[in-house]
């Protein structure tokens, strides 16, 4: 048993410094002011990306684990998602603190006009409640059905993510048509194994 | 990243080196040239890659803004040009063998003296202006850069435009082999912009061959571009070849892309936000806090009589 952990153990380790390496590259560049002309705007863009990136990899946790049958993929599915939650904080501080300098009412005014920064501010709220309750012990406290509940927001906190960068570009939209892609199958597989299962749970019906 | 991407560009379409080298000999020889009549040359090498070629004022413009320019890095790094890609910071490096020599300008429509011109030719029929103007991008960034170039007013006196001609349509060079980023559709290849007449006859309006003392680098839209400082950046179009005077008002790029966001005015103006982000403040490159956008850009005394009567909001 102890064996089988021990590299599930390093990997776990591995993975979290790696998961860490966008926002060193960002504190690198930053302290040697060479993030470019607009460096601030190359912050936002870093962080929201990576936000994205993970609650990406987070959801794709699931579908790979059942795919392949590597279960010791769940144990990394926690660490995803609190990264995830990590790059929006992240994200969503560098907007208040160094893009809009706490210029507290041109935020409130950019938010009335913009649906692109209510979509965002929205799927950054809708990863607090499972991120607060990512710990074994909450599940424990909550039990399985709630907790799950409470962690279903995710699905709409990437929808909205992606909106958010949709939304963001010109003209260009190459990129966000990637993530959506991505997160389409993603989301497809979930309505797929939902329908599978429920006729699955009902062989009578057939 | 995810998706498998073509190489930009193909090993056919390198420019063979010889031809590379001949073209270092082609600007100095045209430079020494253009020097004849603009008092120049003097020759700056910041690296093998690009050589950087200097260019001398004799006029100091009197539109000219007491601002602290953008530093010549920020200007030439951070840059607009769907030609090439729409990601600003990668377009100094995929300008590098773009060739603004030898180049023309077709000036035709409703004008007396139309004719295709050597953009030197041209440049020659103008004594060289230094101005500093303000520079604001839709994007709510901004710079003030130091051009070099003659006004728009002085160009239309030359080329003689007929009574008919009320609105000026400015074209870009339509080259996909050098021009990696017209090989994709995100615009309607060549790129249009445009003018009111009034507008382009305005003392504002600028043509600018140069910056920073300089030669106008690939990047910022060599040989010849407009500058419109009371505009969004868009307006003000790169690497020109064809100017032509219209009685109907052209239908630019940018309009033709997204009517809904912009308009053929693009004036800037805070009061009138793009439908997806605000336009009430802007970032100028190299500083922290954002600063508040003024009507157009700063230019309204200038300006403004050009729209008296219009709704801004309609005509955005």
């Amino acid at each position: 048993m102890k064996n089988d952990l021990r590299p599930i153990k390093f990997l776990k380790g591995g993975i979290f410094v790696a998961s860490l390496l966008p926002l060193a590259w960002l504190a690198g560049q930053f302290l040697f002011g060479d993030l470019g002309a607009n460096p601030i705007q190359k912050a936002l863009h870093c962080t929201g990306d990576w936000a994205l990136n993970f609650l990406l990899i987070t959801l794709t946790i699931t579908p790979l684990r059942r795919l392949t049958g590597w279960e010791w993929l769940s144990k990394l599915r926690r660490m995803m998602g609190l990264f995830a939650f990590c790059y929006a904080f992240l994200h969503f501080m560098i907007y208040i603190g160094l893009d809009q300098f706490f210029s507290w009412d041109a935020m409130v005014k950019d938010f009335v006009v913009h649906p692109r920064l209510i979509v965002g501010l929205l799927s950054f709220i809708l990863l607090i409640p499972p991120t607060i309750t990512s710990s074994t012990r909450m599940i424990v406290r909550l039990g399985i059905k709630r907790w799950q509940w409470v962690h279903r927001p995710i699905y709409l906190a990437a929808i909205g993510g992606v909106i958010h960068y949709f939304w963001l570009v010109k003209r260009d939209i190459q990129r966000p048509l990637i993530y959506a892609a991505i997160l389409g199958i993603l989301l497809a597989y979930r309505v797929v194994m939902w329908v599978v299962n429920r006729l699955r749970a009902r062989p009578s019906a057939l | 990243m995810l998706v498998k991407r073509e190489p930009d560009i193909k090993s056919s379409e390198i420019t063979d080196k010889a031809l590379y080298i001949n073209r270092r000999q082609f600007i100095i020889s045209t430079a020494a040239l253009v020097g004849f009549g603009l008092q120049v040359p003097e020759f700056l090498y910041s690296s093998e890659e690009r050589p950087r070629q200097k260019l001398a004022a004799t006029i100091r413009g009197k539109y000219t803004v007491d601002e602290k320019t953008t530093s010549y890095k920020n200007a030439t790094n951070y840059n607009n040009f769907y030609e090439f890609s729409t990601r600003k910071e990668d377009i100094e490096a995929l300008t590098k063998n773009f060739r603004p020599r030898p180049w023309t300008v077709l000036v035709d429509g409703h004008v007396k003296k139309s004719k295709k011109y050597d953009v030197d030719e041209l440049i020659k029929m103008f004594s060289l202006e230094e101005r500093i103007s303000r520079f604001r991008c839709v994007e709510a960034w901004s710079m003030v850069v130091p051009w070099l170039g003659f006004p728009m007013a002085d160009f239309i006196k030359r080329v003689e435009p007929i009574s008919k001609a009320k609105y000026v349509e400015f074209t870009t060079l339509h080259d996909p082999s050098q021009m990696p980023g017209q090989r994709s559709r995100i615009l309607d290849w060549p790129y249009v912009e445009g003018l009111r007449m009034d507008e382009a006859a305005h003392p504002l309006t600028f043509l600018a061959v140069g910056m920073y003392d300089e030669v106008l680098p690939n990047q910022n839209g060599a040989p010849i571009r407009l500058v419109v400082p009371w505009k969004y950046g868009f307006k003000s179009i790169k690497s020109i070849v064809r100017i032509r005077f219209l009685e109907q008002m052209p239908t630019t790029s940018w309009v033709k892309a997204i009517p809904r966001e912009y308009g053929f005015y693009a004036n800037v103006n805070p009061k009138v936000d793009h439908p997806r982000w605000s336009q009430a403040r802007e970032r100028r490159l190299g500083e922290f806090r954002k600063r508040k956008t003024k009507i157009f850009n700063g230019y309204a005394d200038q300006v403004a009589h050009l729209y008296t009567g219009m709704d801004l909001r309609k005509f955005y």
